[in-house]
């Protein structure tokens, strides 16, 4: 039991949290993403839904309604004492669209891990983040017994701007998976520098 | 949770889904269209006042339990959801009871549409080169 309040002068600190989302096909290795450089193991929380798979806190008199529940995982880390950053791996599947939705509210951007053998697995995700103007980066998932591409030929298969980061990756590596984060937060700041100060016509 | 006999895995199921009525330990309450919907990484910080929870007959066990882990250390409504084992949305319905009742607040992560600071992303960029 806790009794003892905290004392004064010594208040909690606020961190701002911060997320980015991890999206891709079935098995792509969206969890051990997460995994390689969270602090924590990979949580797991779950949203209740009714069948029209609308999140259940957003509607009234859910009692007795039927639901189904989605699983996602996610993992921290801690940059400053003030400043953590959440990964959340999200469901792969297009008809759990809603939850991408919320989770991209405020998200600072997100990873689509592709693997070259499924690519048109990541279509969906490339899609939704281009649309909603969500900066992102793919990361190619580098399997062993998948044929390795070259990044262009991967790029030109997604139709991806050319300003997309897109890198080679080993979503068990730990240092990999810190290139593919800066990748994706050096891409968002190019982006919300390019809003800020829109482009001088000369 | 601990004192209800149910185990809370048979809410899980990957594929079909059960059919469940979660909202039952919230009296079938859903948090109203007058709260904001709780970000799942807004972080849960307790009130300096918020005294011993435990003593108080209004609150849940629930409720004390999130007091507790957040006194513990503040935590995100995702990773209480995952602590605590329940759905995320039954968790926001016993935050948005302990926020009206003033036993603790909840940071309000960046607004969507608006985009993070140029200098916190950078501060992100140099956090990740150290880890
Ligand atoms: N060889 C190799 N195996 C990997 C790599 N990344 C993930 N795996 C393996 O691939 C399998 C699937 O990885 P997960 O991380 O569970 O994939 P996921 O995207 O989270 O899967 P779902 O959540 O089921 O969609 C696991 O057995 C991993 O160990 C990799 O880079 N190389
Ligand atoms: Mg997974």
């Amino acid at each position: 039991m806790v009794f003892g309040r905290s004392s004064r002068g010594q208040r909690p600190i606020e961190p701002v949290t911060l997320k980015i989302l991890v999206a891709g096909g079935f098995g792509v290795g969206k969890t051990t993403l997460v995994g390689a450089v969270s602090e924590i193991k990979p949580l797991r929380t779950e949203e209740v839904l009714t069948e029209a798979g609308r999140p259940v806190d957003d509607v009234a008199g859910v009692e007795g309604k039927t639901t189904t529940t989605v699983a996602m995982d996610f993992g921290r880390i801690t940059l400053r004492d003030d400043l953590v950053l959440y990964l959340f791996g999200t469901p792969g599947q297009d008809r759990f669209w809603f939850l991408w939705d919320e989770l991209a509210q405020g998200a600072l951007g997100a990873v689509v891990l592709a693997d070259t053998r499924r690519l048109e697995d990541s279509f969906a995700a490339v899609d939704y983040f281009e649309r909603r103007d969500i900066p992102f980066a793919v990361a190619v998932n580098c399997f062993e017994d998948a044929i390795r591409f070259p990044a262009e030929t991967v790029r030109t298969a997604l139709d991806l701007d050319p300003e997309v980061p897109l890198l080679m990756c080993d979503a068990r590596t730990r240092e990999s998976v810190k290139d593919v984060l800066v990748a994706v937060v050096e891409h968002a700041m190019i982006r919300a520098r390019q809003q800020r100060e829109p482009a001088v016509t000369t | 949770m601990s004192q209800a006999g149910d185990d809370p895995k048979h809410w899980f199921d990957g594929d079909a889904g059960p059919v469940v009525r979660p909202y039952a330990m919230t009296r079938g309450r859903t948090s109203t269209a007058t709260r904001h919907r709780l970000d799942l990484i807004a972080i849960v910080i307790p009130a300096s006042a918020a005294g011993d929870p435990a003593g108080d007959r209004t609150l849940s066990p629930e409720h004390v339990e999130i007091v507790e882990l957040c006194r513990a250390s503040p935590q995100s409504i995702a990773e209480l959801a995952a602590g605590l084992d329940l759905p995320v949305g039954v968790v926001r319905v016993f935050v948005g009871d302990l926020v009206e009742s003033e036993l603790v607040h909840v940071t309000r992560p960046v607004p969507p549409a608006e985009l993070p600071d140029v200098n916190i992303l950078r501060e992100v960029i140099n956090g990740l080169r150290a880890l």
